[in-house]
C-alpha cells in the first residue's frame, strides 16, 4: 500500500478517445505514482501513442480527464518537468542543419524566456545532458550524420536537459541495434534509481523491457492490466492471451527463448571472428 | 548640388539594401528548414495586388492620394500569409496546394487592378524588378520600420521558431505555443516580402530569401552557421549587385539576384573541390599505410 501513498505523477480518469467514429481508447483509468518506471505495452494499433498524446495534451480526449502532477493537462504549464521522446523523433529531415548541441539546447528553450539566449549555465547544462547519454564526442556534429541509436540518445538528452521529473518515451528503441537497446534500458533504469525520475516507456517489446521496469500496463483499446512487475509476471499468460490472442502468445514464448539463444549467438559470432 | 542629390538617392538605396540583405536570409533560413521557401513566391505576387490596389486608390480617390502603395502591399501580404496557413490546415494532406492558390490569385488580381490604373509601364516595371533609385524617403522609412519589427520578432522568437521547425511535437511539450508561433512566422514572412519589394522587386524577392541560404547550406553544420553565413552571402549579393548595377547602369534588382546566383555557384564549386580534395587525401593516406 506504500504505492498508494506516493503523490501521483499521472492521473488518468475515464479517458476515451476516437478518431472520427473509430474508438481508439475506451474508459482508461490509470494512476502512476511518482518514482515508478512503467512499461506501457500493447500490440501495434492498440492506442499506446494516442494515450501518450492525450497525456501530453497533444490530443484532446472525447471524454475523461488527464492530470499531470495534480494539474489538468489543459491548464498545465510546468512543461520543464516533462521530458518527451516521440516515436517520430527519428523521422526529422536528416538534412536539417543542426548540431547535437543545438538539438539538445531545444530542451531548454521553454525555460530560457523571450529575447534571451542561452547563458553559460544553460550551456553547461546542455553539455552535461549530452555527456549523460555518452555523446560528448559528437557535440558539434550534424544530427543527420549520426546513426539511429546515436540520434535517439541525443533526443533523450534533449528531454533530460530541463531536469524533468517525468520522462515519457514512445517506442524509443525502434530502429536501434540490439546492443544499444540494452545500454539504453540500463541508462533509463539508472535515471529511475538514482534521480527518482518517473519513467513511462511505451514499447511492444515485452521481453526486453521487463527486466528493467517496476510496473507494467497492458493496453489494447482498454487497459487490460496495470500493476507491479511481479503480479504481471504471474498473470502474464492470461494477459497475453487477452491482448494478443493465443497464437501470438506462443510467439512470446519463443521470443523469450530467442532471447537466451541470442546471447549464445553473440558468443558464436565472436568466436567466429577471433 | 545635383551630384549630392544623386548621391543621397544612392545612399538611401544602399541603406535599404543592407537592411534587406540582412533580414531576408535570416527568415530564409527558417523557411528553408520548414521546407517553405516557395511561399515567398506566392506572397510576392499577392503583394503586387496590394500595391496595384494602393496605386489605384491613390489615383481614383482624392482623399486617398497620400497612400504609399507599399503599405497596401504589406496588408495584402499579411492577409495572404495568413491565408496560406489557413489553406494548409484545410488541405491538410495536400499542403502544397496553398501556395499556388495564393500565387495565381495574386497574379489574377494584379492583372485586373493594373489594367484599371493609369500608371505608366515603367512604374510597374520598377515594382516588378526593383529599382534602387526610386527608393524615396518614405520608402526608406517603411523599410526601416518593417525591418526593426522583423528583427525584434526574430530576436524574441529565434529559439522557439527553431525548435518548432525541427520538431513540432517536442516544441509543444516544452511549453511553446505552436499556434502562436506559426501566426507570428506568417507575419514575419509578410513583413520581409513587402519590405524587399522596392529594392529587389516582386519577381525577385524569392531570390533574396533563397539564394544566400542555399549557398550557406553548402558549408554550415549548425543552424547558427546557416544564419550567419546566409547574412554574409546576402549582404555580399546586395553590395555587389548595387555596385555593378551602378557601374554598368543595369537594373539593380536583376544584378543583385545575379550576384547572389554567382555566389551560390562559387559556393557549390568550393564544396565540390573540397570533396575531391578530401577523397584524394583519403586515397593518398591509404597508400602511405600500404607502403
Amino acid at each position: 500500500m506504500n504505492e498508494q501513498s506516493r503523490p501521483l505523477a499521472i492521473d488518468i480518469d475515464q479517458l476515451s478517445f476516437a478518431y472520427q467514429n473509430q474508438n481508439v481508447l475506451e474508459d482508461i483509468n490509470m494512476k502512476v505514482p511518482q518514482g515508478s518506471f512503467l512499461g506501457l505495452v500493447g500490440p501495434n494499433g492498440s492506442g499506446k501513442s494516442t494515450l501518450i498524446k492525450c497525456l501530453l495534451g497533444l490530443l484532446t480526449p472525447n471524454q475523461g480527464t488527464v492530470k499531470l502532477f495534480g494539474v489538468n493537462v489543459k491548464k498545465f504549464d510546468r512543461w520543464n518537468d516533462i521530458g518527451f521522446v516521440s516515436q517520430k523523433a527519428n523521422s526529422f529531415n536528416s538534412g536539417f542543419p543542426a548540431t547535437v548541441f543545438e538539438v539538445v539546447s531545444m530542451g531548454l528553450y521553454g525555460k530560457v524566456g523571450l529575447f534571451r539566449f542561452l547563458n553559460r549555465k544553460h550551456k553547461q547544462k546542455v553539455r552535461e545532458a549530452i555527456a549523460q547519454v555518452g555523446m560528448e564526442d559528437f557535440i558539434n556534429e550534424n544530427i543527420g550524420q549520426l546513426s539511429g541509436g546515436q540520434q535517439q540518445r541525443v533526443f533523450i538528452a534533449r528531454a533530460l536537459v530541463s531536469d524533468p521529473s517525468l520522462l515519457i518515451l514512445d517506442e524509443p528503441t525502434v530502429g536501434v541495434d540490439a546492443k544499444s537497446v540494452t545500454n539504453f534500458y540500463t541508462m533509463l533504469k539508472k535515471l529511475n534509481d538514482e534521480k527518482g525520475i518517473t519513467l513511462i516507456l511505451v514499447t511492444h517489446d515485452i521481453g526486453a523491457m521487463s527486466e528493467y521496469v517496476t510496473d507494467v500496463a497492458c493496453l489494447n483499446k482498454c487497459l487490460h492490466f496495470h500493476g507491479n512487475k511481479h503480479s504481471f509476471e504471474e498473470n502474464k499468460e492470461e494477459m497475453m492471451t487477452a491482448m494478443y490472442g493465443h497464437e501470438v502468445n506462443l510467439l512470446e514464448h519463443n521470443h523469450d527463448h530467442d532471447h537466451h539463444h541470442h546471447h549464445h549467438d553473440h558468443d558464436d559470432v565472436r568466436r567466429d571472428e577471433t | 548640388m545635383e551630384l549630392l542629390q544623386q548621391l543621397t538617392f544612392l545612399e538611401r538605396g544602399v541603406l535599404a539594401g543592407l537592411i534587406i540583405g540582412f533580414i531576408c536570409p535570416v527568415v530564409g533560413a527558417f523557411l528553408l528548414v520548414r521546407r517553405m521557401t516557395i511561399i515567398s513566391e506566392g506572397l510576392s505576387h499577392i503583394t503586387l495586388s496590394g500595391i496595384a490596389a494602393g496605386v489605384l486608390m491613390s489615383q481614383t480617390t482624392a482623399l486617398l492620394a497620400f497612400i504609399n502603395p507599399l503599405y497596401t502591399g504589406l496588408i495584402f501580404s499579411l492577409v495572404g500569409s495568413l491565408l496560406v496557413e489557413k489553406l494548409r490546415q484545410i488541405y491538410k494532406h495536400f499542403q502544397e496546394l496553398a501556395i499556388p492558390i495564393i500565387l495565381s490569385s495574386g497574379i489574377g488580381l494584379s492583372a485586373l487592378l493594373i489594367s484599371m490604373s493609369t500608371s505608366s509601364y515603367s512604374e510597374w516595371y520598377n515594382y516588378m524588378f526593383g529599382s534602387i533609385v526610386t527608393v524615396n524617403l518614405n520608402d526608406l522609412l517603411f523599410i526601416f520600420m518593417t525591418g526593426i519589427i522583423a528583427m525584434l520578432l526574430l530576436a524574441a522568437f529565434y529559439k522557439e521558431l527553431l525548435s518548432i521547425s525541427f520538431d513540432q511535437e517536442f516544441a509543444f511539450t516544452s511549453g511553446i505555443s505552436v499556434k502562436k508561433m506559426n501566426f507570428l512566422f506568417s507575419v514575419l514572412i509578410a513583413l520581409v516580402i513587402s519590405m524587399s519589394m522596392k529594392v529587389v522587386g516582386i519577381l525577385l524577392v524569392g531570390a533574396m530569401v533563397t539564394l544566400p541560404v542555399a549557398a550557406s547550406m553548402q558549408f554550415a553544420k549548425s543552424f547558427r552557421q546557416v544564419v550567419f553565413l546566409g547574412i554574409l552571402f546576402g549582404e555580399a549579393a546586395m553590395i555587389g549587385g548595387i555596385f555593378f548595377s551602378y557601374f554598368f547602369n543595369i537594373a539593380t534588382g536583376g544584378m543583385i539576384v545575379v550576384t547572389g546566383l554567382l555566389l551560390l555557384i562559387i559556393a557549390l564549386l568550393i564544396n565540390k573541390i573540397k570533396k575531391i580534395m578530401n577523397s584524394y587525401r583519403l586515397i593518398s593516406s591509404r597508400k602511405e599505410i600500404v607502403k
